[in-house]
């Protein structure tokens, strides 16, 4: 927990068109951690996400991998330094088979020159070998359709890709908010596993009791601005749902909730 | 099982319950089954080819099956579809290409205008027809990857655009919009020859295509990047395809293929063809839609699209050795789209139902 941090973020700031959408954010996190991006809709997460993937340049601010001052162009440009990012719908095609979904852009070839064939098979094996590998059984075909596992299968197989090719920060956008119950207990396992290998996670959700099973640091965004920033163990669950929603809101709520139930008596 | 506990009721002792699921996951690992393709959607081309020729063959009598009667749709067939195949595509790469019609008519003309009026050697009008269909082509890749204005109205407006200069360049020029060419050997004999006198040259353009197209989506990583694109668009984007490029291929591609039957009708016919090039644009889409591709992107292949075009092309030359009228060959196109489109549509619930069934069998 130690470790040197593996990105560090200092004093972003993302402007647009003269609005803070986000300002003065400073984050870090160190390999084989989970840090968790909390917030409510709206809060900046998205914008903080596509900051870090490359996406979006920041206003101001600087971005470190590995102690190195660097600048996204491109997602590309930010792939190329081991950030991988991963969408709630798993960023998979739900026509295609689990093979050539998993290789998409990086396919494996065979043969000469212009006669490069798609391995298809090798690709199959080993995109089924790479979700056994994060504890999915079921899937043994890879000429499957995506379309045909479920939402926790097709998280998995979208980790499972990024992890495969070598991504050293994997930044999980709301992985679990569309997933049942059992569902998300599975993606959460595979956070803790990809952690154990050694991945930087960045966890961004809105739900606290998620962010709370598998996070070392958390951080909250309220309007833009870092609202929040501890260690595992510093909050309990109840602090933090409060200043999620903006603490204050909550308390007048409380208040005149209060206020409601001593007139009806 | 529900079907276990059944009773078989009047089946006597032969019948023995039928456990749907119990080969399901057999199948389903095997590399290839008969269960399998039946949840493609060339499945349904296929029977589609198969019904219509069986339906004409009994209606078309003898002729419909006789050499010339072969001839009559494989040639249409073939023309189809050297158009269809790139516009196909570039359907399941998400696009559509509505300017196939002018530029099928616009080479033709280029082509009969350069070698025919200017006496240049024909080699020279094939090509500048081609670069006619190769630069149209480009433009609307350029405008529809560069805008994201929809293909749609962009495809549209260069079909408008260049028929309206084909037709007054050439009248400009030539002071007719008829162009008449003499192409000798051996430009003749590679597009424009008669096998047998009968089935056109352009039967082996097509299946020389059709296997060029087919390697190149089911082979290559490029075939992997197109059902990407069509599948997903932003997705597809973070991995780092580069959709520009790839989109405007296709778009030249479909250009090119457009432009080569428009040269291939030049020397065949010994002059341009300036109005039968428009009927391609909705005919190339039918044939493509009949054989299996989804108009939504993502999911096809070259083998249905070719029988697709089989399909169009039976239909549309077998009601001339029926007894009834032409017209209504439309009828039955416009109804084989529809149960196609309804088809194309269960087939891909079906398939991305695939694994819940089988979890349900287990279960």
């Amino acid at each position: 927990m130690n470790a040197e941090p593996i990105l560090r973020l200092s004093n972003i700031t993302k402007s647009f068109g003269g609005t803070h959408v986000l300002l003065d954010i400073s984050l870090e996190v160190a390999p084989g951690s989970v840090l968790c991006l909390l917030g409510d809709n709206g809060a900046g997460k998205s914008t903080l996400i596509k900051v870090m993937s490359g996406v979006h340049q920041p206003s101001s601010g600087t971005i470190e991998v590995n102690g190195e001052k660097v600048k996204f162009a491109s997602p590309r440009d930010a792939q190329g330094y081991g950030i991988s990012t991963v969408h709630q719908t798993g960023g998979t095609f739900a026509l295609m088979t689990i093979g050539r979904s998993f290789f998409v852009g990086l396919e494996p070839t065979r043969g000469w020159g212009p006669f490069k064939r798609f391995d298809k098979q090798t690709a199959g094996a080993i995109a089924v070998q790479e979700m056994k590998a994060l504890g999915i059984t079921r899937v043994t075909d890879g000429n499957q359709l995506v379309g045909g596992l479920s939402g926790g299968e097709r998280q998995s197989l979208a980790i499972g890709r990024a992890v495969f090719f070598g991504a050293k920060i994997l930044i999980l956008d709301e992985p679990t908010a569309a997933l049942g119950v059992k569902e998300a207990a599975h993606v959460l396992r595979i956070i803790t596993q990809a952690k154990a290998r050694g991945v930087a996670v960045i966890f961004v959700t809105h739900n606290v009791r998620h962010a709370m099973t598998v996070g070392d640091r958390f951080a909250v965004l309220i309007h833009g601005a870092k609202a929040d920033d501890f260690r595992k163990g510093e909050r309990t669950a109840a602090q933090l749902t409060d200043l999620m929603a903006g603490g204050e809101a909550m308390a007048e709520l409380e208040a005149e909730l209060e206020e409601y139930a001593a007139r009806e008596d | 099982m529900t079907n276990d506990a059944q009773p078989a009721p009047g089946a006597g002792s032969a019948f023995k319950p039928v456990r749907p699921n119990a080969t399901g996951p057999v199948s389903l690992s095997s590399g290839w089954s008969l269960a399998r393709f039946a949840r493609r959607s060339e499945a349904g081309a296929l029977v589609g080819t198969v019904g219509m020729f069986i339906f004409f063959a009994i209606f078309g009598g003898k002729d419909f099956l006789a050499v010339g009667g072969v001839a009559s749709w494989l040639n249409v067939a073939s023309e189809l579809g050297i158009v269809a195949l790139p516009v196909g595509l570039l359907m399941i790469a998400g696009e559509l290409d509505l300017s196939v019609g002018s530029v099928l008519a616009g080479s033709s003309v280029t082509c009969a205008i350069v070698s025919g009026y200017y006496n240049a050697p024909p080699a020279v009008g094939v090509l500048a027809g081609l670069a006619l269909g190769a630069l149209t082509g480009f433009i609307n890749g350029l405008i529809v990857s560069r805008t994201r204005v929809a293909s749609f109205v962009v495809t549209l407006a260069t079909n408008f655009g260049l028929i309206g200069l084909t037709l007054g360049l050439s009248r400009a020029i030539t002071g007719s919009t008829s162009v008449a060419i003499q192409p000798d050997t051996p430009d003749k004999d590679i597009f424009g020859y008669l096998i047998g006198g009968k089935f056109e040259i352009a039967v082996v353009w097509w299946v020389v295509i059709a296997l060029v197209v087919a390697w190149l989506l089911q082979e290559s990583k490029y075939g992997n990047w197109i059902f990407a694109i069509g599948g997903d668009l932003e997705s597809a984007r973070t991995t780092g395809i580069p959709v520009a490029k790839v989109k405007i291929s296709l778009f030249v591609a479909s250009g090119l293929g457009a432009a080569l039957v428009g040269v291939i009708q030049t020397m065949l016919y010994n002059g341009a063809q300036v109005t039968s090039g428009q009927s391609f644009v909705f005919n190339s889409i039918i044939a493509v839609v009949v054989g299996g591709v989804l108009l939504t992107g993502g999911y096809g292949s070259p083998f249905g699209i070719m029988l697709g075009t089989l399909t169009f092309a039976i239909v549309s030359q077998g009601i001339y050795y029926t007894s009834w009228n032409s017209d209504w060959s439309s009828l039955i196109l416009g109804l084989l789209l529809l149960a196609a489109v309804l088809m194309n549509n269960t087939f891909r619930k079906m398939a991305l139902a695939d694994r819940r069934r089988t979890r349900a069998g287990k279960g």
